[in-house]
C-alpha cells in the first residue's frame, strides 16, 4: 500500500510541472532562442571570429559609451536614492491620509507608460515649453538648451526609475518595529544619532534593493536616453540600436550586447551572494 | 531615601476614555515594584508615562525630588527591557549593549569593555560577537537587561519580558532578574499579567484595574490580606461568599445559606455591614464526617481537576460555589457526584469591606 502510494504521487508529481509549459514554452521561443541567436551572431557576424568582441572592448568610442552608461546610470541611482529616501520615509510615517496621497502620486506615476512620461518631458523641457517660457518672463534672455542634454535624460529617468527605490525602501520601513525606535530613544538616541545608528542601518537593505534594481534597469535603458539626452552622450542601449539600425552590423551590436548582459548577470550574482536575489522584490 | 519615584495623580485620558484616573505611587530606592493588573488595566500606560512615550493628561512623574514630566524619553535615565527585547538585528550582542554608552559619549574601547562585562554579569560570557537571531529567546532577553543596565539608569522598567518565554526558561529567568536587580540595586518596575510572576519576584505589588490602584502592598499581604474582592479573585484562587455581620464584637457574620461564621482580623466592624468573606482553597479541609472545632458545611462534588501532587474539588455548598484544593493523596476518598463535608477554622476566614 505504502509503495503503490508513493508511485502513484511520484507520477502525479508530472502534472503540476505541465502548468509551466505554456510559459515554457513562451520563453523558450520569445526569449532563449533570440537571446541564443544574438550569442551565436556576436561570435559569427561577419565571419567567425572574435573580432567584435577586440573591438568593443578595445575601441575607444565603445570604451567611451560603456563607461557613461555606468556612471550615467550610478549618478541616476543616486538620484533616486536622495528623492527616494525622504519620500519614503513620508510615506511610511506619515498620517494615513498624507501617506496615502503619497502612495497615489507614486504609483500612478509608476503605472503610466514611460513613453508617456518621456514624451512629457520632451513638452515640458521643449523650446516652446513652459519652463522656457517661464524663463523668458522672468526676464532671462537666452534660456539654456534643456532638451537633448544629459541634463533632460538624466532627469526623466530618475523620474522614470524612482519608484522602484522608493517602494523598495518603503516596504522596509513599514516594516521596522516602533519599539526598536523606542528602546534607542529610551538608551538615548535622538534625531541625527539615532537615525546613523539605527533607523540608517535597518533601512539598508530597502537601499541595496532598490539600487541594485535601479542600477540594472538604468544599464539597458533606451528610449528616454534616445529620445531626451544629447546625441554626444550615448548610452550602450541606444548604440546598440545605432549599429543595427544604420550600420546593419548585426556582429558588432550583439557583442555589445553580450557585454551589457554578462555586467548584469556579475552585479546580479554579487548581489545574490551578499542579500538573496528572492529578496529583490520585497 | 523614601519615595525615590514619586507618581502623583496620573492621569491619562484619550478622547472619553480614561485610560489611568488618579494613580498615586511611591517607591523606594532599590526596590522591586511589580504593576500587576489584566490586559488594559492600566498598568502599561503608566509604565510608559514614566518612560515618557507617553504624556500623562494630568498629574506628575518624580525621581529622587526631580521632576522628569517635560523631560523627552532619550533624556531620562531609565533602562527599559520590551516585551519582544528590541534588539538591535544590524548589531551585535556586545554592540546592543555599548550603544547606550556610545551615545554618551564613551569611547569605543572603554565601552566595548564595559558591555562584555555588563554580558559577564548577565551569564553571557564569550556571546558577545553574536547577532541577535543567532542567541536564543533567554539569551536576547539576558542582552536586552544588559542593554537596559549597563549605563546605570536611574529606573529599570521591565514590560512584561518573560510573556515569550516557555515555562521553564521563564521560572529561571525570574530568579536571574531578581539576582541582577539585587546585586545592582537598581530600582525596578516590573509589569505583568502573570501573577505567579508578581508574586515570586516582587518586594510589593501593585494591583491594577480599570485605570486605577486596587491595592498596593507586599506579596503575602495582597495574597492573605486584600483588600478589594478584585484583588482577592485576581490574585490567587479564592472562595468569595458574601455576608453579613452579625456580631462585630464577636467577629460572626453571617450569609443565608452557609449560616453563621466565625472570623478572624483586628479591625472591629459595625454589625449589618455588608461584606465578602474570601477563604482560600487550600484552607478548606474536605472529610467524610463534620470535623469539631471547626466551621462544617456539605459540598456536592461537581468537577475534580488533578495536577499530580494536588487537585482542585469544584463543588457546591447549597447555592454557593466552592473550591477546595486537596493534597493529590487525599482526593481518593471522594468521587464526582458524591456529597461530603468541607470545613475551616476561623482564621482562615478574611473579611473583605469593598
Amino acid at each position: 500500500m505504502g509503495i503503490s502510494l508513493s508511485k502513484l504521487t511520484e507520477k502525479t508529481n508530472i502534472w503540476p510541472w505541465l502548468l509551466l509549459a505554456p510559459l515554457g514554452l513562451y520563453m523558450l521561443i520569445f526569449f532563449a532562442v533570440p537571446l541564443a541567436d544574438v550569442a551565436i551572431m556576436s561570435f559569427t557576424e561577419p565571419k567567425v571570429s572574435l573580432a567584435n568582441y577586440q573591438k568593443v572592448l578595445t575601441g575607444a568610442l565603445y570604451q567611451r559609451v560603456f563607461l557613461n552608461t555606468f556612471v550615467t546610470a550610478a549618478f541616476v541611482t543616486l538620484c533616486c536614492l536622495l528623492v527616494g529616501y525622504p519620500l519614503a520615509y513620508l510615506m511610511a510615517h506619515s498620517k494615513p491620509r498624507t501617506a496615502m496621497l503619497i502612495l497615489l502620486l507614486v504609483t500612478m506615476s509608476f503605472w503610466t507608460s514611460f513613453l508617456v512620461r518621456t514624451y512629457s518631458w520632451m513638452v515640458l523641457l521643449g523650446n516652446n515649453g513652459p519652463l522656457i517660457a517661464f524663463l523668458q518672463m522672468v526676464g532671462v534672455d537666452r534660456p539654456p538648451q534643456l532638451l537633448f542634454t544629459r541634463f533632460s535624460s538624466t532627469l526623466a529617468m530618475v523620474h522614470i526609475l524612482a519608484p522602484y527605490m522608493i517602494m523598495n525602501i518603503y516596504t522596509v520601513m513599514k516594516k521596522i518595529d516602533p519599539a526598536l525606535i523606542r528602546s534607542a530613544e529610551s538608551l538615548g538616541a535622538r534625531g541625527w544619532s539615532l537615525f546613523r545608528h539605527v533607523y540608517l542601518p535597518l533601512t539598508a537593505p530597502g537601499i541595496a534593493n532598490g539600487s541594485v534594481l535601479v542600477f540594472v534597469i538604468c544599464l539597458g535603458f533606451y528610449v528616454t536616453p534616445v529620445l531626451l539626452g544629447s546625441p554626444r552622450e550615448q548610452m550602450v542601449a541606444g548604440l546598440i540600436g545605432h549599429q543595427i539600425e544604420e550600420f546593419l552590423a548585426f556582429g558588432l551590436g550583439s557583442a555589445m550586447a553580450m557585454i551589457l548582459l554578462v555586467v548584469t548577470l556579475i552585479i546580479l550574482t554579487i548581489y545574490h551572494r551578499r542579500f538573496g536575489l528572492d529578496k529583490l522584490w520585497g | 531615601m523614601t519615595n525615590y519615584l514619586q507618581l502623583s495623580n496620573i492621569t491619562k485620558t484619550y478622547g472619553h476614555f480614561t485610560a489611568l484616573d488618579d494613580v498615586s505611587l511611591s517607591v523606594d530606592k532599590g526596590e522591586f515594584v511589580t504593576f500587576l493588573g489584566p490586559s488594559g488595566s492600566g498598568k502599561t500606560t503608566t509604565l510608559m508615562i514614566i518612560a515618557g512615550f507617553e504624556k500623562a493628561s494630568g498629574g506628575k512623574v518624580e525621581i529622587g525630588g526631580r521632576s522628569i514630566s517635560g523631560l523627552a524619553p532619550h533624556e531620562r535615565n531609565i533602562g527599559i527591557v520590551f516585551q519582544n527585547y528590541a534588539l538591535f538585528p544590524h548589531k551585535t550582542a556586545v554592540e546592543n549593549v555599548y550603544f547606550p554608552l556610545q551615545m554618551r559619549g564613551v569611547s569605543r574601547s572603554q565601552g566595548l569593555r564595559q558591555a562584555e562585562d555588563m554580558l559577564f554579569l548577565v551569564g553571557l560570557k564569550g556571546f558577545g560577537h553574536r547577532h541577535p537571531k543567532e542567541l536564543s529567546g533567554g539569551q536576547q532577553q539576558r542582552v536586552a537587561l544588559a542593554r537596559a543596565l549597563v549605563f546605570e539608569p536611574s529606573l529599570l522598567l521591565l514590560d512584561e519580558p518573560l510573556g515569550a518565554l516557555d515555562k521553564n526558561l521563564r521560572e529561571q529567568m525570574q530568579i536571574e532578574i531578581k539576582r541582577i536587580q539585587r546585586s545592582l540595586g537598581v530600582t525596578t518596575i516590573f509589569v505583568t499579567h502573570d501573577q505567579s510572576e508578581a508574586m515570586s519576584m516582587s518586594d510589593r505589588i501593585v494591583v491594577f484595574e480599570k485605570g486605577r490602584i486596587e491595592q498596593v502592598a507586599p506579596p503575602l499581604d495582597i495574597y492573605h490580606r486584600p483588600q478589594t474582592s478584585f484583588v482577592a479573585a485576581f490574585i490567587g484562587e479564592s472562595n468569595l461568599i458574601p455576608a453579613i455581620i452579625t456580631s462585630g464584637a464577636g467577629k460572626t457574620a453571617e450569609n443565608p445559606t452557609l449560616g453563621a461564621f466565625q472570623y478572624a482580623g483586628e479591625d472591629a466592624l459595625a454589625d449589618g455591614q455588608k461584606v465578602t468573606l474570601l477563604i482560600r482553597p487550600e484552607h478548606i479541609k474536605l472529610s467524610r464526617s463534620p470535623i469539631e472545632g471547626r466551621k462544617n458545611v456539605r459540598m456536592i462534588v461537581e468537577t475534580i481537576v488533578n495536577y499530580g501532587d494536588n487537585a482542585l474539588v469544584i463543588g457546591r455548598a447549597g447555592d454557593i460555589p466552592m473550591r477546595v484544593r486537596v493534597l493529590g493523596a487525599d482526593v481518593v476518598i471522594i468521587k464526582e457526584g458524591e456529597e461530603c463535608w468541607i470545613s475551616w477554622a476561623p482564621d482562615a476566614v478574611f473579611v473583605i469591606t469593598k
